[in-house]
């Protein structure tokens, strides 16, 4: 339902122009920089983002170094009359697994376990690609990176539900619910893949084969 | 130092893959679109500062109810407890756990604030007149706070707890939990209804 745009054949960085991400302006740098200031709004200007790949590559690999304690620590003990019992974030979802419950268990499976493996994978898929230079299935790739950066934040789920369940369950001395040690290393995989899609330029998929479509122009 | 600004500006470079490319006048409600990316470049939006103003003033009404009142209650075997949004993460920080009572906080209450905060502040000075400059600042950092604001997974989070207790106690809805479910449409509404370009035409710039 898009009007037309009339598309040139051009990057703005072929052309010298830097986009500014923060107001949208066009501006060129002045004579032999490839930095500066939005004469709008002042924002700092490059033509990608500083680092892109390096940045991505390194909350990423620390995303992945905490996923094993998120996922092997426990996140909430409970503390009965009968001991303390500690749970994981997959014994979360086995618990909640009812025939009543099962919906809620498969949001938190999907929110917690599979979108924060998938998010590291497809991130390394990415980052893997522009640095070999691919200019295959372009589209397909902008459409994992929108993907990732639109649910990535659904991981905070648990956190949420960890947060509120410790919160309440407060009933000294029958029963009392504490969030464990995992917690912490999940939400580090959280925030870190969060700031690993930051630092990503989707503008470095499409590099490779802009540059090839002005030399055979 | 500053970059020359390019004159046309009408000319615009698509923030997903840098193409070149001209934006069409468009139609109130209309939007257009990269032809290589399918990034969505621009939508023209209807009336935009006033809706805009009015979903923001609705949503900090609400976010003041949904953070002053107890959220949840719980009844069991002759105790009672309630927690609001924020003392959620006080008994994360008191059991130890700061920096992720740090981050519930900043997601569920501080980003939020500054969300809704900033965008009121942007649209009331946009109908000034003459903008001044640093309604660009507060603009330039409005998608960081839309990036960390997640009543919305907080919402879905508070309903799998609540779900979860339910097996043990009686869990009471507070008030502020049928604020939060309205905050959530208001804020999606509100970020519908803006247009940054708009605002952004207007803005002064920091070169003169």
């Amino acid at each position: 339902m898009g009007d037309a745009v009339s598309a040139t054949a051009a990057t703005a960085m072929q052309l010298g122009l830097q986009r500014c991400g923060a107001c949208g302006l066009l501006s060129r740098p002045a004579a032999g920089e490839d930095a500066g200031h939005c004469p709008r709004c002042d924002e700092a200007l490059e033509f990608r983002k500083r680092d892109s790949l390096q940045r991505t590559w390194a909350f990423l690999i620390a995303a992945a170094v905490c996923y094993l304690p998120a996922n092997v620590l426990p996140v909430l003990t409970t503390t009965t009359a009968a001991g303390a019992d500690s749970d994981t974030i997959m014994q979360g979802v086995v618990l909640l697994w009812s025939p009543t419950g099962w919906p809620l268990s498969l949001i938190v499976l999907v929110a917690s376990i599979m979108i924060p493996s998938a998010k590291i994978v497809a991130l390394g898929y990415l980052l893997v690609t522009v640095q070999r230079g691919s200019i295959e299935s372009n589209a397909q790739r902008i459409r994992l990176y929108r993907t990732v950066e639109l649910i990535g934040r659904w991981s905070m789920v648990d956190v949420f539900v960890d947060t509120f369940t410790a919160a309440l369950v407060q009933l000294q001395p029958l029963m009392s619910v504490r969030p464990a040690p995992g917690l912490l290393f999940f939400a580090a995989v959280v925030v870190l893949t969060m700031l690993a899609v930051e630092s990503f330029d989707p503008r470095l998929i499409w590099d490779a084969a802009s540059a090839n479509e002005v030399r055979y122009a | 130092m500053h970059n020359q600004a390019v004159l046309d500006r009408s000319l615009v470079a698509c923030p997903h893959c840098d193409l070149l490319q001209r934006l069409p006048d468009l139609a109130p409600g209309a939007s257009a679109r990269c032809p290589r990316c399918d990034d969505e470049l621009w939508r023209r939006r209807e009336d935009s500062l006033e809706r805009t103003l009015a979903l923001a003033l609705a949503a900090a009404v609400l976010y003041v109810i949904a953070n002053t009142v107890p959220m949840l209650g719980l009844r069991a075997v002759g105790h009672q407890a309630a927690t609001t949004v924020a003392g959620g993460a006080q008994q994360l920080w008191r059991d130890g756990q700061q920096i992720v009572a740090g981050l519930v906080l900043f997601t569920a209450v501080v980003a939020p604030a500054l969300q809704i905060g900033f965008m009121l502040t942007v649209v009331l000075a946009a109908r000034r007149e003459h903008v001044p400059g640093w309604v660009g600042t507060l603009l330039r950092h409005h998608p960081t706070t839309i990036t960390w604001s997640m009543i919305e997974v907080m919402m879905v989070g508070v309903l799998v707890a609540l779900i979860k207790i339910a097996d043990y106690a009686t869990v009471i809805p507070g008030l502020a939990l049928f604020a939060l479910g309205a905050l959530v449409f208001l804020l999606a509404a509100m970020q519908a209804s803006f247009d940054p370009r708009e605002v952004w035409e207007r803005v002064e710039w920091v070169t003169p």
